[in-house]
């Protein structure tokens, strides 16, 4: 049985390194962090079959961070896992870091895939499972997509060689936060109806509040038992979730917080205390 | 003589290694008969995957089966593998330095009827911008059976062109050995070096024999790793001889030409003509119509040689 109160502190550990780093480096992308932490927490402390002390095991679930940005996000939780020393995470953007500005495979364990370019995470996820079928493997593959990144074609290519393929070993998530750099999606490129859309496209489509463990953990359990198709897990979130004055704020994307401002906001998170809201 | 399509070689190869090499994945954009890669497919079906019209899908799922430990041949035309492909392969494949063998087909201008639209020139110069990328250029089908046993033995990201037309053999039934950044010099000579790549190396071969008959002293380089260049031998060949005339089937920005330049206008300043594709695009018409109008010819090499002596 999941653990939803250590999930959430894992949520709110994340978040609290996410803001810490970012503000430290002075430069990173806060808000879509913080809307993934908790679908983020819920793969790397509930759901996927990894080893920190094994970061290459042949037959470990992978992780496709396909929104790259969402850096943060992957290396607060790799740390907390204990792939690394968490003080690394003080060196995020800075020469010389393996904590890349985008996640970088070649110079941080835990990461599977580097990625950075929207987009492209979905086909490489397409890779490694139709290499595990190939060898009849059973690890899964989890994609974390952002619903900006939605408006990149190739995502749509590589929606139809999953449904094509029956990939039913990859899970995908759509962080739907609807905020990109400028501004909101819909207004920007509007993407729904998106739970149409893969639908449509040959997907079994979930739709769930992505800050709820409960929904989180339901649908990855009905991913797993759904045959024949891959699941896009359509997850409702709020950009700069968890952090008052960063959620919704479009300015977060991409904009590290002053020191007052994090400040302000660990001592917001040190309020979490359970649970769903 | 006997000829071969080099992407004929490729398909053949392919099926070959697939029987030695059980990781061996190839993918394929709906161009498969084009390709020649269905000759993988008629033996190995469950090891091709056709993702469809679509080259960035293409190079992204090679990528994520070269993460887990597979050898993925990825093959469409050279104009969608480097155009469209670009940056797909530069921060999906290279950026991680991924072993995936990107093998294109229906390289340079002898491509023919398509016309320009089809026919890449600027391939070779955008794979060799990317950081780590081999690129290779095979002379006949020999050679390029040889480098697709070679792609799979290096680890990392390799840019493989062929071609669509038949290609004089050069190297059938001899015991040369393909290395990646070797370059073969197929006849020696004093007064002028002509390096060139794909199937010009063959027309350099031709255009030294006329040159040899008027006393002129051609050596004849196949130059067929682009990346990296083979410095010692194009080092050896400028210091020993007048001047160098490249040939390849490709713009004269970027390409052989350029590579060559480069090179030795940092080590051995010397005069390099170029023949290739100045800065245009292509046109219908067959294979050699094109090689004739682009002065990709003999002829062209000799005349080039002639009028720098």
């Amino acid at each position: 049985m999941a653990d939803i109160k250590m999930l959430t502190e894992k949520a709110t550990q994340i978040r609290k390194d996410i803001v810490t780093m970012i503000c430290k480096s002075k430069s990173g992308h806060p808000g879509g962090s913080l809307s993934a932490a908790d679908i983020v927490s819920a793969l790397y402390f509930n759901e996927m079959n990894i080893d920190p002390k094994n970061p290459k095991m042949a037959d470990r679930d992978r992780f496709v961070l396909s929104k790259g940005h969402a850096a943060p996000v992957l290396y607060a939780a790799l740390a907390e896992k204990g792939y690394f020393d968490r003080e690394l995470l003080g060196t995020l953007r800075k020469f010389g870091s393996p904590l890349q500005g985008h996640p970088d495979m070649k110079k941080l364990p835990g990461v599977d895939i580097s990625t950075g370019s929207l987009g492209q995470g979905l086909s490489v996820a397409n890779g490694m499972a139709l290499s595990a079928k190939l060898d009849n493997k059973s690890y899964r593959t989890y994609v974390l997509l952002g619903d900006g990144e939605v408006q990149e074609g190739q995502v749509w290519e590589a929606a139809m060689t999953a449904a094509h393929y029956n990939l039913d070993n990859v899970c995908a998530f759509l962080d739907s936060n609807n905020l990109q750099i400028d501004g909101n999606v819909d207004k920007v490129m509007g993407v729904e109806p998106l739970d149409d859309k893969w639908r449509a496209f040959g997907w079994n489509v979930i739709v769930i509040d992505g800050h709820n463990f409960e929904e989180i953990l339901g649908a990855l359990e009905a991913a797993k038992a759904h045959k024949g198709q891959p699941t896009m897990v359509i997850a409702k979130t709020t950009k700069g979730k968890g952090i008052s004055f960063m959620e919704n704020v479009c300015g977060f994307h991409g904009v590290a917080p002053t020191s007052e401002e994090t400040e302000k906001a660990l001592e917001e998170l040190s309020h979490v205390e359970c649970c769903n809201n | 003589m006997s000829k071969k399509a080099t992407r004929q070689a490729y398909g053949e190869a392919l099926a070959e290694l697939g029987r030695i090499n059980k990781d061996v994945v190839v993918l394929e954009a709906d161009l498969s008969k084009s390709t020649k890669t269905s000759i993988f497919q008629g033996e190995f079906p469950e090891r091709h995957f056709n993702v469809g019209i679509a080259e960035a899908d293409l190079m992204a799922t090679a990528a994520g089966f070269a993460t887990t430990g597979k050898v993925a041949f990825a093959s469409t035309f050279a104009m969608f593998a480097a155009g469209r492909g670009f940056e797909q392969i530069r921060n999906t494949i290279a950026y991680p330095k991924l072993n995936v063998k990107i093998a294109p087909t229906h390289a340079g201008i002898s491509v023919g009827e398509d016309g320009g639209s089809h026919q890449s020139v600027e391939d070779i110069s955008l794979m060799r911008s990317i950081p780590g990328m081999v690129v290779l250029c095979p002379a006949d089908a020999e050679e390029t059976k040889q480098m697709v046993f070679a792609a799979a033995e290096y680890d990392g990201p390799v840019y493989l062109r062929s071609g669509r037309l038949d290609t004089e053999d050069i190297y059938k039934d001899t015991d040369y050995k393909f290395e990646i950044g070797i370059a073969d010099t197929l006849k020696e000579g004093t007064d002028v070096t002509i390096a060139a790549t794909g199937m010009l190396v063959h027309e350099a071969m031709e255009a030294a024999k006329t040159l040899e008959a008027e006393g002129i002293s051609a050596r004849v380089i196949n130059v067929s790793t682009i990346k990296p260049l083979d410095g010692p031998t194009i080092l050896k060949a400028a210091q020993e001889t007048k001047f160098i005339v490249t040939c390849e089937e490709h713009s004269v920005i970027g390409g052989l030409g350029g590579a060559i330049s480069e090179f030795l206008g940092e080590t051995h300043p010397t005069l390099i003509k170029k023949l290739g594709i100045y800065d245009q695009f292509g046109q219908s018409g067959t294979g050699d119509q094109l090689l004739d109008e682009y002065g990709l010819r003999a002829k062209d090499i000799v005349a080039k040689v002639k009028e720098n002596m």
